[in-house]
C-alpha cells in the first residue's frame, strides 16, 4: 500500500520536557490509523507538530498526495500544511462560535478559493460565481456529515455531539487527502459514538480520505482502525493491528488498570 | 418592590463613600487664619448622592439582565435593526434623511456645516478603523499615524510639487496603505494588549518624527496655506468651498460605506471574522494569518489616509499637534461606543462623539469626565455599543426544496 503520510524520527522538546521522542509513523492511502496512549502521552503534541502549529525539534514529516509527489511539510505554516491536503480537528473544540454552521464550513473552503480585495469590492462575475459556489459546496459538505438541519444556526448553539461533527465538516471542506481527528468521540454518548463510527468509515470509503485519529474510546478504536500506534511518555511502545495491540504486554502495562478489551 | 437588603447595600455604599471622601470633602484648612472648617453638609450630600446612584446602578443592572433574557427567549433583533427591516418606516426615513443631508448646508450656517464635515471625516476614518478593530479584532491604538500620513502627504506634495487635492487623494491613500503594510509586518505578530501597546508606540513615533524632523515636516510650526479642494479650476468663495467640501465628504462617506460593506461580505471579510474568533483554528483551516491581518491593517490605514488628505484640505493648516494619541482614542471610542463591527453604529458614534462636544461647549471643562463616565457605563450596560452589530450571516436558501429528501 502506498503511504500518504510519513513521519520519521519526530522529536519535540518543551524546554526540559521531551514530549515526543523519536516517533516514526506512516499512514497508508485509504487507511484508518489510530494513535492511542494514556493522558499526557504526547498525542496532541504529535498532531500539533505535524500540522505546523509547533515546530518539531527533530525529524521529518512528508505527505504524498495520491498521484502526486512527496512533499516535505516540516516547518511549513499550518495554513500551508492544510493547503497541501492535511486537515485536522481539535480536542478542545475550536469552532468559530459566533459564525453560523454554514459560515464555519465556508471558512474551510477559503484555501480553495481565489477572490482578493479587488474581487470583493468590484464583485466581478468570477467572484460572484465563486461566492455562490462556496455556499453550495459548503452545504454539500454539511449534507455528507449530516448537519444540514443546523445550516443557519450559530455554532455555539449546537449540541455538543454536533459541534464535534461540525469540526469534521469544516476540516473536510478543505478537501484533504488525509484527515487528523483529535478525540472526535470525546463527550459523546453511545448512540452518537456509533454514528461517528459510521461517519468515519463513510468518509474513508466514499470520500477516499485516509484517517489518523486519536481516541480514548477503546471500543471505537478497535472496531475502526486498520492499524494502531501506542505512545507513552512521548515514546512509541507498540504498533500493529488491533488484535496484536490488545495482547501486547507493554501496552497493557501502560494502560494498567484501564480496560483495553471493552 | 425593593427589598430591605438592597436598601442596606446602598446604605453601606453611601456610608463607605462618606468615609472615603471625608478628608477632601469635609475638612478645609484655612491657611491664612489657621483654622479648620468642617463642612458637614457636604458629607450629607455625598451620602444621599451615593445612596441614590448605587440604587440606580443596581436597578439598571437588573433591568438589563431581565431584558437580555427576554430578548433571548423571543429571539428579537435590536431596535435599530428592526426599524431598518420595517419598510414602512425605513423608506420614508431614508428619503427624509436624504433631503435633510442635501439641504443641510443651505439651512444651517457655515460654522455648522464645517462641524458636520468634521464629523463626516470621522465617519470615514472610524469605518476604516472598524475594519481593523471591529472585524479583524486587532486593537490598534496608533491609528492616527495613518491619518497623519495622509494629511502630510497632501501638504508636502502640494508644498514641494504643487500637487492638487485630487491628485494627492489617491497618493495619500496609497502612502497610508504602504505604511500600514510596513508597520503591520513587524507588529502583527503580537496579539491583544501587546499589539495595542506597540501600535500606540508606533503612533507616537510618527508624531515625534513629524515634530522633530524640521527639514522634512517643518516641525511643530506645521504647514500652512494648504489649498482647499478645487472644483474644475473654478474660484470658490469661502462659503461655497465649505459647502463643496461638505458634499465631497458626503460622497466619500457613502463610498466608504459601500466599500466596507462589500469587504465585510466577502471571502476576505469572512476570514477577518474567523481570525477574530479563533486564530489557531483559522490557520489550521488554511487561512494565511499574516496576510489576512495585514490586509485588514493596511485597508484600515487607507481610509485613515483618505481622511487625512481631506482634513488637511479642509483646515488648510496642519501640524503634529493634530495627530496626538487623543485622536486615536477618540476614533477608537467612536468604533467601540457606536458598536464594533456595525457600520450604522460607527456612523452614529462619530456623529455623537464629534457633534455633542461642539454643541456642549458650556461643559467643555468636564468633557473628558463625561466621556469617561459614559464609556464605563456603556461597557457595563451595553457592551455591544449603542447599535449592537447584527451581522448579516450567510444563509442557505435552497433549504426548503431539499428538505423532503432528508
Ligand atoms: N505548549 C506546551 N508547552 C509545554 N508543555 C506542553 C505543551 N503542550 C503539551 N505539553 C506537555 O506535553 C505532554 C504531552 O501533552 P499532550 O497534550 O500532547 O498529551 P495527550 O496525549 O494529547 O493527552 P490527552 O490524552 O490528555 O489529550 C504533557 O506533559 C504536556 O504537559
Ligand atoms: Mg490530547
Amino acid at each position: 500500500m502506498k503511504p500518504i503520510l510519513e513521519v520519521t524520527n519526530l522529536t519535540k522538546d518543551f524546554g526540559g520536557l521531551r514530549a515526543l521522542d523519536d516517533i516514526s509513523l506512516t499512514v497508508g492511502q485509504g487507511e484508518i490509523v489510530a494513535l492511542i496512549g494514556p493522558n499526557g502521552a504526547g498525542k496532541t503534541t504529535f498532531f500539533n507538530c505535524i500540522t505546523g502549529i509547533y515546530p518539531p525539534t527533530k525529524g521529518d514529516v512528508a505527505i504524498i498526495p495520491p498521484g502526486g509527489k512527496k512533499i516535505f511539510i516540516k516547518g511549513l505554516k499550518p495554513n500551508h500544511v492544510t493547503q497541501q491536503g492535511m486537515a485536522r480537528t481539535f480536542q478542545n473544540i475550536r469552532l468559530f462560535q459566533n459564525m453560523t454552521v454554514l459560515e464555519n464550513v465556508m471558512i474551510g473552503r477559503h484555501c480553495r478559493m481565489s477572490a482578493g480585495i479587488p474581487g470583493a469590492i468590484f464583485r466581478n462575475p468570477a467572484t460572484v460565481r465563486e461566492e455562490k459556489k462556496v455556499v453550495e459546496d459548503s452545504y454539500g459538505v454539511l449534507e455528507k456529515i449530516g448537519l444540514e438541519q443546523f445550516v443557519n444556526e450559530y455554532a455555539k448553539n449546537l449540541p455538543y455531539g454536533a459541534q464535534r461533527r461540525l469540526e469534521i465538516a469544516r476540516a473536510m471542506a478543505t478537501e484533504p487527502s488525509i484527515l487528523l481527528l483529535d478525540e472526535p468521540a470525546a463527550g459523546m454518548n453511545a448512540r452518537e459514538t456509533k454514528e461517528l463510527d459510521d461517519l468515519i468509515v463513510r468518509i474513508r470509503n466514499q470520500e477516499k480520505i485516509s484517517i489518523l485519529l486519536i481516541e480514548h474510546d477503546m471500543k471505537l478504536v478497535m472496531s475502526l482502525s486498520d492499524r494502531i500506534y501506542v505512545v507513552d511518555y512521548g515514546k512509541k511502545i507498540a504498533e500493529g493491528p488491533p488484535m496484536e495491540i490488545k495482547a501486547n504486554p507493554a501496552v497493557i502495562k501502560a494502560y494498567l488498570g484501564e480496560e483495553l478489551d471493552a | 418592590m425593593f427589598r430591605f437588603s438592597e436598601i442596606k447595600k446602598s446604605f453601606l455604599v453611601a456610608l463607605w463613600l462618606m468615609f472615603l471622601t471625608f478628608p477632601i470633602m469635609v475638612i478645609r484648612v484655612n491657611t491664612i487664619y489657621k483654622t479648620i472648617e468642617w463642612r458637614w453638609e457636604r458629607m450629607f450630600m455625598v451620602g444621599i448622592g451615593a445612596f441614590f446612584l448605587s440604587f440606580l446602578w443596581r436597578y439598571l443592572h437588573k433591568k438589563k439582565e431581565a431584558g437580555e433574557k427576554k430578548a433571548e427567549e423571543a429571539g428579537t433583533l435590536p431596535l435599530a435593526q428592526r426599524l431598518i427591516k420595517n419598510r414602512q418606516f425605513s423608506i420614508p426615513a431614508a428619503i427624509g434623511l436624504g433631503i435633510f443631508i442635501i439641504a443641510f448646508p443651505f439651512i444651517f450656517s457655515m460654522y455648522q456645516t464645517n462641524i458636520m464635515t468634521t464629523a463626516l471625516i470621522y465617519v470615514v476614518v472610524g469605518l476604516g478603523l472598524n475594519i481593523v478593530v471591529g472585524l479583524a479584532g486587532l486593537l490598534d491604538l496608533g491609528y492616527v499615524a495613518f491619518y497623519a500620513v495622509g494629511a502630510y502627504s497632501y501638504a508636502l506634495l502640494n508644498h514641494h510639487f504643487g500637487l492638487g487635492f485630487w491628485a494627492a487623494l489617491p497618493i495619500g491613500a496609497t502612502f497610508a496603505f504602504l505604511f500600514g503594510v510596513i508597520l503591520g509586518f513587524p507588529v502583527l505578530r503580537l496579539r491583544g494588549d501587546y499589539l495595542a501597546i506597540v501600535t500606540l508606540g508606533f503612533g507616537e513615533i510618527i508624531r515625534l518624527i513629524l515634530e522633530n524632523w524640521n527639514a522634512f515636516s517643518f516641525g511643530p510650526s506645521g504647514i500652512a496655506n494648504i489649498p482647499r479642494p478645487g472644483f474644475f479650476g473654478m474660484d470658490l468663495s469661502l462659503s461655497q468651498s465649505i459647502t463643496y467640501v461638505y458634499f465631497l465628504m458626503i460622497g466619500m462617506a457613502i463610498f466608504t460605506i459601500f466599500v466596507v460593506k462589500r469587504l465585510q461580505d466577502s471571502r476576505l471579510g469572512r476570514a477577518w471574522i474567523a481570525l477574530r474568533e479563533d486564530e489557531v483554528a483559522c490557520q489550521a483551516m488554511g487561512i494565511d494569518k499574516t496576510r489576512t491581518k495585514l490586509s485588514a491593517f493596511a485597508l484600515g490605514a487607507t481610509w485613515a489616509g483618505i481622511g487625512g488628505v481631506v482634513f488637511a484640505a479642509k483646515t488648510t493648516f496642519i501640524n503634529p499637534a493634530s495627530f496626538t494619541i487623543w485622536e486615536s482614542i477618540i476614533i477608537l471610542c467612536i468604533v467601540v461606543l457606536g458598536g464594533m463591527g456595525s457600520v450604522l453604529g460607527v456612523i452614529f458614534g462619530a456623529l455623537v462623539l464629534i457633534l455633542l462636544p461642539e454643541y456642549l461647549r458650556a461643559f467643555s471643562e468636564y468633557r473628558m469626565l463625561i466621556f469617561g463616565a459614559t464609556l464605563v457605563t456603556m461597557m457595563v450596560f451595553r457592551p455591544g455599543g449603542i447599535i449592537t452589530d447584527v451581522r448579516k450571516t450567510y444563509k442557505f436558501k435552497g433549504l426548503k426544496d431539499k428538505q423532503p429528501t432528508v
